[in-house]
């Protein structure tokens, strides 16, 4: 076991979890033990298992699960999602636009940091300007690509103008309908002005506007958050707080639930998905969730190129069974994928065009994979190899993959093991990938949008298999465009129509939320985005 | 030796005389008086290693341990006779199945049969056991000994240079060599494991030997006018090598359990090699639900030390001239 | 034997220069790029990645990296690790457990090990000797996860005689299943070291003459035989030091301990050079303090061994 790469469920998603210990010299006592302002809430203390955030507790540097997870629960953007992933207004009083490319966005008045100053459209503006800016050196750069002025090449302002007090304009690159559904997202919230003074120190001991504040963070052990008393919207509290505590591994946190020493654990491990349901009763959790798991073909092997490449990609996607893994390996806690998003955004259909190549058929796989071989061979001891980090668990299930490939197929076909997520990224950017490799998705929001362009459309961030398609790319600008949600459905399918035509990608499963609780808590809820709903949950 | 019938009835250390006391001094049957004072006079006087090899093949755990480890070998160099099964051929349908007819272990969580991969899993894993195993002895009884033998500044110079080498941490070392040799084999993996452990037998050596070289036969050999070289070879090494032995069956064991790390941090053998290090590590996901199949690799590893314990023992004592006596 | 210790001392600096330009090597021929993969999935725009390696001076030569780092520890400032965390605290707060782990783990393998060591290698071939085998046969074949797994599961969670995990105040009682699970393999080797040992020394001349002359049998143990027989022993413990302080990764893991070996893998896997460097040079210092320890009590236990 790497007990250590376990924890981040979602392996490659992320930068996996963070070791590190370091005195934090806080009292944690300035703001402290306030409980919530809400009537009727409990006073007890949530324990939930997480791991050291691996940047300051700032929107702009957080980049991976611990840290968003701290980071959304003390900051307010403008919008919330809910447990379903819709959008709710929270520090916004409206987000308009009539061209979907400049957006007037007013502020509710009555809003304030944790410091007592008030939130106004600059917090915003110098937040959103921070981040974006290069010499800042801010992790999340990747979501201001979007905004007009945004240049990843020299320091350049973004087109944000303050109107007044409460209302500011964005001016974006290209027209983008789902925009709203960006902004919950933690890269966008806030920032006091504290921050601007002492950027370095602040994340320490972030002064926020969300419903929780930081009280102590004791690094590597646990992260206290107590109900914020100067919140001001609708996510209220209902505990007395959350201690999100450190864990080295997954099935270390499972074991103190089941030893009932904690409360929450937002990733059943591995070893326990044949156990936990039975284990657990109606307190375990298994539901979709906006993570995706796909193999994708880089077009820079000869052999998936061309018609009949195109044909061997299907070959190997019809190749592999999607069912049985899921059930046996995963206990049924992925479910096989029929498209490239995911069940929980708005418009996901499993009736798209082409999309017959996600299941097994070992018969049409071998014929089309022959048929290929007569237009174009390639050598008969040819060996598959997919490619990805190995300090997760991925070898189970390419193991799984390989072994009815190579049975269906008659080629070889092995398991291409990095050793580190940073190798296995850096070939994949240098094009150095010896084979097709994996890839995994977390939505950033719950949009269609967000599972397609920055994966397969041209030249963008995660498309590191370098596809390409025109066509594919204006239905998704089209379906920016678009001013009925349902038309825009109607254009995403058409475009992933065109995804199954070129098969850039072998959709592969989707992941759920797989999580477990004790039986001290009540009213909990695990959102589109696999965590906890923490505000919500009662403790005695 | 035999149980000792004049067990103190007073505990260790009583200054009680006990019954008989005068008349006692050891009993001929339970210390080594008895050996020295039986002189055989049907052994001719042979060579140091004949005689070894006579002690060695008189003795029971000789061949128990000889069986084990041709077993061992036969395994490793011809699965293909113990099973007709292929190791890589699974099917998930048969995932965590029972002992079926034709397939004595059942079926791992890939649905592969355990019974196959156990066979074909010796290879890997023995080959790299033994070959990490033989390199920590050449060189770290080398260094070890060089050191403790001629002291001042060769001791200095080669303890620092363990000291150097025991820094370096295993997953560093294994990521940076692994990742530099395109062509990974049992080969590399048992040479990254190899730099990993020779510091340690090599600091027993040494210690060892700087014990060894004091004894009475060293001095007599000395004055003889042997060669300092051939002291440490003929005299010196074959009694320091108890340690050596015992260090080197359990560390055979530690390499292949190690190999079996590194598979799983996939900087070990490549994945599509079959070992037990490599099914131990795969089967740790079913701990919870079937750690039944985790028993055959994890067997046949402690089949494998067994065997090499046993015989290291044996080869130990035929090599002390003192024990061989008896 | 001043004269000695002084010299052993100084031997510390090419020790300490020689590992640090070894380790400082092989986190440089780390394949990989660190700094881009800060951003994760979705990357870093190369201007940023830049930026940010000249900020931790990656984008300067191998040797004068080094120089700089060995500036660091001449000054006792080794700067940040990629968190903005001071490296130096990074130090200071993975050892406290970890010693205190590792000197429990160390006591008992030393003290087990060589207890059973003596009583098989007294009545060898019987049947404590034969269970003794097989016993530490059980520790060599099954891997500590496994082991720990297991204590963890049975003793923690459906016993309850121990806590589950050790959590953010380690203490005797908390840290007494890990430092068992950490001392299982080790115990293996003293076990065997020992008893051999004693095995080839109840043979010696002197064991002989000792028991001629009339001393009881318990009486040559303890003063001859155990004596003798812990030089490989102890060699094999002031080694182990350092391994159980470094190589605690999957011990400290499963029992939520934020130690060295933790930090140490976290480190590594990410291509913090600097903290790697620093926490190993740590260890080699724990590991040369060892030796000497170790050194001078070769002396103490067989006198004729001296030291100039």
């Amino acid at each position: 076991m790497t007990p250590r790469r376990r924890l981040a469920g979602i392996g490659a998603f992320t930068l996996a979890s963070a070791l590190l210990l370091t005195a934090c010299g806080d009292s944690g006592s300035d703001d402290g033990d306030t409980t919530a302002e809400g009537d009727g809430a409990g006073t007890g203390i949530v324990t939930v298992s997480s791991g050291e955030p691996e940047n300051p507790l700032v929107p702009g540097m957080t980049s991976e699960v611990y840290g968003g997870l701290v980071v959304k629960n003390i900051y307010s953007g403008l919008v919330y999602y809910d447990a379903d992933g819709a959008v709710h207004n929270e520090v916004a009083e409206s987000i308009e636009s009539d061209d979907n490319v400049t957006w007037t966005i007013t502020l509710q008045d009555g809003w304030t940091f944790t410091d007592g100053t008030p939130v106004t459209a600059s917090s915003f503006v110098d937040a959103w300007n921070y981040a974006a800016l290069l010499s800042n050196e801010q992790l999340s750069q990747y979501f201001f690509h979007d905004f007009a002025g945004y240049s990843d090449e020299e320091d350049s302002e973004l087109e944000l103008e303050v109107v007044d007090e409460l209302t500011f304009t964005v001016e974006l690159m290209a027209p983008a309908a789902d925009f709203t559904q960006w902004l919950g997202y933690t890269a966008f919230a806030p920032l006091p002005e504290a921050f601007f003074e002492d950027p370095d120190g602040f994340g320490e001991k972030p002064i926020s506007n969300g419903p929780y504040l930081v009280e102590e963070w004791s690094h590597d052990d646990q992260i206290s958050l107590r109900p914020n008393p100067d919140y001001a919207g609708e996510q209220v509290p209902q505990n007395g707080g959350v201690d999100l505590i450190a864990y080295t591994s997954e099935d270390t946190a499972y074991n103190d639930l089941l030893g009932n020493n904690l409360d929450i654990v937002p990733n059943v491990p591995t070893s326990a998905f044949a156990t936990f349901e039975d284990q657990l009763g109606d307190r375990a959790v298994n539901q979709p969730a906006a993570l995706t798991q796909v193999m994708n073909v880089p077009e820079w092997l000869e052999e998936f190129q061309g018609e009949a490449g195109v044909m061997r990609r299907a070959a190997v996607s019809m190749a592999i069974d999607r069912e049985s893994i899921t059930e046996t390996l995963y206990q049924g806690s992925r479910t096989p994928a029929s498209d490239f998003s995911s069940p929980i955004v708005y418009g996901w259909s499993d009736d798209i065009p082409g999309n017959e190549i996600t299941e097994y058929n070992p018969d049409e796989a071998k014929a089309l994979w022959d048929e290929a071989q007569s237009m174009d061979p390639i050598d008969d001891d040819y060996t598959l190899q997919i490619a990805s980090n190995a300090d997760s668990d991925h070898q189970t299930w390419i193991d799984a993959a390989c072994n009815t490939i190579r049975s269906t197929l008659e080629i070889g076909c092995e398991f291409y093991p990095y050793t580190t997520f940073d190798e296995f990224l850096s070939d994949r950017r240098s094009g150095d990938v010896p084979g097709i490799f994996r890839g995994g998705w977390q939505g950033d929001w719950p949009s269609m949008s967000n599972f397609l362009g920055p994966i397969y459309g041209t030249g963008a961030g995660s498309n590191h298999h370098l596809y390409s398609n025109e066509a594919f790319d204006d239905k998704l600008r089209e379906a920016s465009l678009a001013e009925d949600p349902d038309e825009a459905v109607t254009l995403y399918k058409e475009a992933q129509a065109i995804l199954f035509e070129d098969v850039p990608g072998i959709p592969l499963w989707y992941q759920n939320a797989t999580a477990g609780y004790s039986e001290s808590i009540e009213n909990v809820e695990f959102g589109w985005d696999s965590d906890p709903i923490l505000y919500q949950i009662t403790k005695e | 030796m035999p149980e000792n019938r004049y067990e103190n009835p007073g505990g260790p250390g009583t200054p009680m005389p006990r019954p008989g006391q005068e008349r006692y001094v050891a009993a001929v049957d339970e210390g080594g008086l008895g050996a020295v004072d039986a002189v055989k006079t049907d052994e001719a006087p042979t060579s140091f290693w004949r005689d070894a090899w006579h002690q060695m093949r008189s003795r029971p755990l000789f061949w128990v341990a000889a069986v084990i480890m041709t077993l061992v070998v036969l395994l490793a160099a011809f699965p293909g006779l113990f099973t007709s099964v292929d190791p890589r051929t699974c099917n998930l349908s048969m995932s965590l199945q029972g002992p079926q007819p034709g397939h004595p272990f059942g079926f791992d969580r890939q649905g592969c049969d355990i019974y196959s991969r156990t066979i074909y899993g010796a290879r890997a894993s023995v080959v790299v056991g033994l070959l990490a195993t033989t390199m920590v002895v050449v060189f770290g009884t080398l260094m070890g000994s060089v050191a403790g033998y001629y002291g001042k500044w060769f001791d200095t110079v080669l303890s620092r240079v363990t000291d150097i080498f025991f820094a370096i941490p295993l997953v560093l070392a294994a990521i940076v060599i692994l990742s530099i040799m395109t062509n990974r084999t049992s080969f590399t993996v048992a040479l990254v494991l190899a730099l990993f452990g020779w510091p340690q037998i090599a600091r027993i050596t040494r210690g060892t030997v700087m014990s060894v070289k004091n004894n009475e036969f060293v001095t007599a050999a000395k004055s003889l006018g042997m060669g300092r070289g051939r002291i440490l070879v003929r005299h010196v090494l074959p009694n320091s090598a108890a340690p050596i032995i015992v260090y080197a069956t359990v560390a055979l064991g530690q390499f292949i359990v190690a190999e079996a790390t590194l598979s799983f941090l996939g900087i070990g053998l490549p994945p599509w090699t079959v070992s037990w290090g490599g099914d131990i590590s795969a089967g740790q996901e079913a701990i919870r639900t079937a750690p039944e199949i985790l028993l055959y690799p994890a067997g046949g590893l402690a089949l494998t030390v067994l065997g090499f314990m046993m015989m290291g023992d044996v080869v130990r004592d035929a090599l002390d001239p003192k024990a061989r006596k008896r | 034997m001043l004269w000695y210790l002084g010299r052993r001392l100084l031997q510390v600096i090419p020790v300490f220069l020689g590992a640090t330009l070894l380790l400082y090597a092989l986190v440089f021929l780390r394949p990989g790029d660190p700094v881009a993969a800060l951003g994760g999935e979705r990357g870093l725009p190369e201007a940023v990645a830049e930026q940010i390696r000249a900020d931790y001076n990656l984008d300067k030569p191998f040797f004068v990296q080094y120089l700089l780092f060995l500036r660091g520890v001449v000054t006792l400032d080794f700067g940040v690790d990629f968190r903005g965390r001071e490296v130096s605290e990074v130090i200071a707060n993975a050892f406290p457990v970890t010693i205190q782990l590792a000197l429990m783990a160390l006591i008992i393998e030393a003290v087990f090990g060589v207890g059973f060591g003596l009583i098989a290698g007294m009545r060898k071939g019987k049947l404590f000797d034969a269970t003794a085998l097989v016993v530490s046969l059980l520790f060599i074949a099954v891997p500590t996860f496994v082991v720990g797994f297991v204590m963890q599961i049975v003793i923690g969670v459906n016993l309850g005689w121990l806590p589950v995990t050790v959590g953010r105040d380690p203490d005797v009682i908390s840290l007494l299943m890990p430092a068992l699970v950490l001392a299982a393999v080790s115990f293996a080797y003293v076990l065997r070291l020992t008893r051999t040992s004693v095995v080839e020394n109840l043979s010696a001349d002197y064991v002989r003459t000792a028991r001629a002359r009339g001393l009881s049998r318990s009486q040559v143990t303890g003063r001859h035989v155990l004596r003798n027989s812990l030089i490989p022993v102890v060699t094999f413990l002031g080694a182990d030091i350092g391994a159980l302080m470094s190589g605690a990764i999957i011990t400290e893991g499963i029992f939520n301990i934020n130690g060295v070996g933790g930090t140490l893998y976290d480190a590594i896997i990410r291509g913090e050079s600097i903290t790697v460097v620093s926490l190993t040079t740590v260890l080699v210092m724990v590991y040369i303090g060892a030796n000497l320890l170790v050194d001078l009590l070769y002396a103490a236990l067989d006198p004729r061994i001296r030291y100039a």
